[in-house]
């Protein structure tokens, strides 16, 4: 059944959320810390076990992949319910410049990192176009 | 008359219901736009600009703080983006990757990932302090922007951040997103990006997922699968590592 998939998000989420206010409470942040993430690697966890094991149905993923896939149009609902006006009066050359050296500096450490380990040979090119 | 009057009431009264015609609406606009651009710019990497564009006209129309919610026929876009659903649908995001994968990914592509997260954090928290924002929770939640557009508004809830440094943080996701998408084709060559491992890593490093999805796409399609595979994880580690460690290591200083 469906709603088994999603018992399974909630209930992951439910103790990644309490475990983030945990560690919140304990860092003395006194707000929710990594909850979002700490659910994930739940979900990660239990749904990897469920179907190596053949417990979680299609419709119970079913269940999941719907969120999953609402995640773009929940981010573009989130994004219209911003404070975008006062952004752009206090932000304007912020943004763009910290948008674009944020993407450039990380790239340009691609060849570095690539050296590491074992050489991962190139994919053939394409023979058709 | 009374018609408008009649759907405007229809649309306040069933606000969530209203906003999943609304965003389907945009997405739909979106995607026939990123057709046009015949995939080098993706439809959701669009639709998010237009959202962020209807917020700015919905908080130039009211003088509100929440964008186009702010006018009672779209107050259910701030339900359907509010904290809870949008935290929903992330953690589900995380469903279909899987630690062996990463494994798979080897050591490289797992130091990639923590570097692309702090690195990206440390460039946004000194771009934020040189512009005047100055407080750490200001510095993290703009750093964490720097990261994707989603560890932004978590971070920023976190840690207490205001709506508008919030916003900021999230105009910088997504501008970091649409770069991604323009300067990965063009620099793919140069770089030595052609192969899954250097993939994988361009993934850890970049995070975004549409941005590291569409740029490689336009890339070599058969890229995709392993950049996408570490940007899966890029969010979730920058969720755990922003609001936490990282905005620590910043009260020490600020």
């Amino acid at each position: 059944m469906v709603i088994y998939g999603l018992a399974l998000l909630s209930g992951c989420f439910f103790g990644g959320m309490l475990l983030g206010d945990i560690l919140g409470m304990i860092t003395g942040v006194g707000s929710n810390v990594g909850g979002v993430g700490f659910a994930m690697l739940a979900l990660i966890l239990v749904s990897s076990k469920l179907l190596k094991e053949n417990k979680l149905s299609s419709k119970a993923q079913d269940g999941i992949m719907f969120w999953s896939a609402m995640y773009i149009p929940i981010v573009v609902a989130m994004t219209a319910c911003q404070d975008v006006a006062a952004a752009i009066m206090g932000g304007g050359v912020l943004t763009i410049m910290c948008g674009i050296v944020c993407t450039i500096v990380p790239l340009l450490l691609i060849p570095v990192i690539s050296k590491l380990g074992a050489p991962s040979e190139p994919l053939p090119p394409l023979s058709k176009e | 008359m009374e018609l408008i009057e009649m759907i405007t009431n229809i649309m306040t009264k069933n606000g969530l219901v209203m906003s999943f015609l609304v965003v389907g609406a945009v997405m739909a606009v979106a995607n026939l736009l990123g057709k046009a651009t015949r995939g080098r710019i993706a439809g959701s990497a669009i639709a998010i600009v237009f959202g962020l564009i209807l917020a700015l006209i919905g908080g130039l129309a009211t003088g509100g703080e929440k964008g186009l919610s702010d006018v009672a026929m779209f107050s259910g876009l701030a339900v359907m983006g509010g904290g809870m659903l949008r935290d929903f649908s992330i953690v589900s995001t995380a469903f279909g990757a899987s630690l062996d994968e990463i494994k798979k990914a080897g050591l490289p592509g797992i130091l990639a990932l923590f570097i692309g997260v702090i690195l990206a954090f440390i460039i946004g928290a000194i771009f934020a302090f040189a512009f005047g924002y100055t407080s750490a929770a200001d510095m993290a939640t703009i750093g964490a922007g720097a990261v994707t557009f989603i560890v932004g508004p978590v971070t920023g809830a976190a840690v207490g951040a205001s709506s508008e440094v919030v916003a900021i943080s999230i105009a910088i996701g997504v501008l970091k997103s649409i770069v991604v998408m323009i300067a990965t084709p063009m620099l793919a060559k140069p770089l030595g990006l052609n192969n899954p491992k250097s993939a994988m890593i361009f993934g850890g490093l970049m995070g975004t997922t549409s941005g590291v999805a569409a740029g490689l796409a336009a890339t070599d399609e058969r890229l995709v699968p392993y950049g996408a595979m570490t940007a899966t994880f890029y969010t979730g580690t920058g969720c755990l590592l922003c609001p936490s460690v990282l905005y620590l290591a910043l009260t020490m200083f600020f």
